[in-house]
C-alpha cells in the first residue's frame, strides 16, 4: 500500500537541508554548472540563436500536465512540463538520485528504473505518461535496512570501480533474475547488454547476478 | 526539446480524432522521445496510444500470426506461438536493442521506426530525408554503416529495424486504420524506398494508424531463424543480417524466404536467392552458390564496400544454419 504525499509536501532537490551550514554536494555542481553555463553562453552570442523564437515561446507558455505515480511506494502528484523524462522527475522534483543520467538517450541504462514491474530507460519515458504507474528505483529495492540481496551482491563481489552505472546495473539485475535470464554467464551477458560500464567491471557483475541468483 | 501539447487517448476514435487534427501518435517512444530532445522531431501536440485494445497476439486459424500494434518487443518475443511457429520473429526481437528498451518499444512503433544515420540525427548536418532539399551528408561523408541496396542520390541510410527484415521475408501484410476507414498493405509496399523523397518512409496516409502486423501461414514444416553481424556482441544495430525461412519436402526445397537488414534503405527480400534454393536438394555447395546472388544490383559507397561480402557470408550462414549442413 501507499502513502499519499500531496506535491507542496515535496522538498526541492537542490534546496540545501536546513538544518545544515555547508553546501550539499549537489548544490555545489549546480552552482558551477550554472556559471559554467554562462561563460558557454557568452560565446555563443556571435552565432544566430538555433532555436530563437520557438524557444521564446517554450519559456513562456510550455505545456503541462498533472501526474499522479507512486515510487517506491510513496504516492505523487506532480505538475510538470510535458517533456519532463521520468529520470529528470526523479532526480530533479523527487530527490531520488540513484538513477543516474549518463547517455539521456537510451544507450548506457543507467537510468534504469522499474516501471509497473519492467525494467526501462527513465530517461527516454515521458513522466506525463505514467498515470497510476508504479515506479521503482535503486532506493526502493532494500527492506528496512536489509540491502536487496544483489545489492549485497554486489559489494561481496566487488562489482564496481566508479559506481556511476551501479544503480542501473542493479535494478536492471534484479530484473534480469525476475526474467529468470540467469541460466549462464553468456545468457547474464547478453541480457545485461544493455547497461554499460565504462570501469569494466563486466566479469564482477554478471558474478554479482550469479550470486543474487542462487548460482553461487 | 521543443514544447508540446499531450493527451492520451481513450479509444481508437479519439485517438483518430486527434491524429486528424494533426497529432502524431506515441506508443514505446524510444525512437521518438529520443528524435524529439536531439530536435530532429518536433511534434506539437502527442497523442498517447497506449490505452488502445491492440496488445493481442492472436495465432489465427491457418496458422499465421495477427500481432497487434501495442504489443512490447520482449512481449512478441517471448510468446509460445510466436516463438513455435516463426523462431525467426523471435530472434531478431531478441537480437534487437536491450531489455529496457524491447520493454518499452512495441510492434507498430519497430517498423516505423526511424533511421540511425548519424547525419539524419544530427541537426546541423544536410539530410535530404530531414530536410527535403538540404542534401545529404552521408553520400560523401563517413558511410560504413550506410547502404548498398535501394539507395539513391538524395538518400543512403538504412533501415534499422531487425524484425522488420524477419517481416519482409514471412510476406507480412500491415493493417491500418485512418479517418476512411481500414485497409491492409504488404509488407513490401508499406515500407518506402528513399527514390527522390526520402522524407516519406511510410505509405501512410495523414492521421493512419497501425493496428497490426500479420504473418500469413507458411507451408509446414517451416524452420527459420535470423542471424546478425555487428561490430559488438550484442546492443548494436547490423551491419548485416539475413532472416531466412525455409520448407523442405521429399528433400527438395519447396519454399525459400530470404531477407537481409543493415544492408537496404528498407529490409531487402532477396528474390534471386529464394530462386535459387526452389527445388533443390540442401547442400552446403547450394548455401554457397544461392548466397552470391545476395548483392544483385549493390552499390556500395566508399566506406561500407566489405558489406558486400559480409552480406554474401552472412546469407550463406544462415542458410547452412536453418538449412542444415549435407
Amino acid at each position: 500500500m501507499s502513502t499519499e504525499r500531496p506535491e507542496p509536501a515535496l522538498t526541492p532537490p537542490a534546496d540545501p537541508p536546513a538544518s545544515s551550514s555547508a553546501p550539499s554536494r549537489r548544490a555545489f555542481i549546480a552552482t558551477s554548472t550554472a556559471i559554467g553555463g554562462t561563460v558557454v553562453a557568452g560565446g555563443l552570442v556571435a552565432g544566430p540563436p538555433p532555436l530563437g523564437a520557438e524557444a521564446a515561446v517554450a519559456a513562456e507558455a510550455a505545456p503541462g500536465s498533472r501526474v499522479s505515480l507512486t515510487v517506491n511506494g510513496v504516492r505523487h502528484t506532480v505538475t510538470i512540463d510535458n517533456r519532463t523524462s521520468l529520470l529528470d522527475l526523479l532526480r530533479e522534483r523527487l530527490g531520488l538520485t540513484g538513477a543516474k543520467k549518463g547517455c539521456n538517450a537510451g544507450a548506457c541504462g543507467a537510468c534504469t528504473v522499474l516501471v509497473d514491474g519492467r525494467r526501462v530507460n527513465s530517461c527516454l519515458t515521458l513522466a506525463v505518461r505514467l498515470e497510476s504507474a508504479e515506479v521503482t528505483t535503486v532506493e526502493g529495492l532494500e527492506k528496512g535496512d536489509r540491502l536487496h540481496p544483489l545489492q549485497q551482491a554486489f559489494i561481496d563481489q566487488d562489482a564496481f570501480q566508479c559506481g556511476f552505472c551501479t544503480p542501473g546495473q542493479i535494478v536492471s539485475g534484479v530484473a534480469c533474475i525476475q526474467e529468470g535470464h540467469t541460466g549462464s554467464p553468456e545468457e547474464i551477458r547478453e541480457w545485461m547488454s544493455g547497461n554499460l560500464c565504462r570501469c569494466g567491471c563486466y566479469v564482477k557483475i554478471e558474478r554479482a547476478i550469479e550470486q543474487a541468483a542462487g548460482r553461487k | 526539446m521543443y514544447p508540446f501539447t499531450y493527451t492520451k487517448a481513450a479509444d481508437t476514435r479519439e485517438a483518430l480524432s486527434a491524429g486528424r487534427h494533426g497529432g502524431r501518435y506515441i506508443a514505446g517512444g524510444t525512437t521518438l522521445v529520443d528524435l524529439m530532445r536531439e530536435t530532429v522531431e518536433h511534434p506539437g501536440s502527442l497523442v498517447d496510444i497506449s490505452p488502445l485494445p491492440l496488445g493481442e497476439i492472436v495465432v489465427t486459424k491457418s496458422g499465421g500470426l495477427r500481432i497487434g500494434a501495442l504489443v512490447r518487443m520482449s512481449e512478441a518475443a517471448a510468446h509460445r506461438g510466436v516463438r513455435a511457429l516463426y523462431p525467426v520473429i523471435s530472434q531478431a526481437l531478441e537480437l534487437s536493442a536491450s531489455a529496457q528498451l524491447r520493454n518499452m518499444a512495441t510492434i507498430g512503433g519497430n517498423i516505423m521506426q526511424r533511421t540511425r544515420c548519424t547525419y539524419f540525427r544530427d541537426v546541423t548536418a544536410d539530410c535530404n530525408k530531414r530536410e527535403p532539399g538540404a542534401g545529404c551528408a552521408a553520400l560523401h561523408g563517413y558511410n560504413r554503416g550506410h547502404a548498398i541496396l535501394g539507395t539513391s542520390d538524395r538518400c543512403v541510410a538504412t533501415h534499422p529495424s531487425d524484425v522488420a527484415v524477419a517481416f519482409a521475408a514471412l510476406e507480412a501484410t500491415v493493417h491500418l486504420l485512418g479517418p476512411d476507414g481500414a485497409r491492409s498493405l504488404p509488407f513490401a509496399d508499406f515500407l518506402l524506398r528513399p527514390g527522390s523523397t526520402p522524407h516519406r518512409e511510410q505509405a501512410l496516409r495523414p492521421g493512419e494508424l497501425i493496428t497490426a502486423v500479420e504473418v500469413p501461414a507458411h507451408p509446414r514444416p517451416l524452420k527459420s531463424g535470423y542471424l546478425k553481424v555487428r561490430d559488438r556482441q550484442s546492443y548494436e544495430f547490423a551491419l548485416t543480417s539475413a532472416a531466412v525461412a525455409l520448407h523442405v519436402g521429399g528433400g527438395v526445397i519447396r519454399e525459400a524466404k530470404v531477407a537481409a537488414g543493415g544492408v537496404g534503405t528498407v529490409p531487402w527480400r532477396l528474390p534471386a536467392v529464394e530462386r535459387h534454393l526452389i527445388g533443390e536438394r540442401p547442400s552446403d555447395g547450394l548455401w554457397a552458390e544461392a548466397a552470391e546472388q545476395a548483392t544483385d544490383g549493390a552499390r556500395p559507397l566508399r566506406h561500407n564496400g566489405f558489406k558486400v561480402e559480409l552480406l554474401k557470408r552472412t546469407v550463406e550462414r544462415q542458410l547452412r544454419t536453418v538449412g542444415g549442413t549435407q
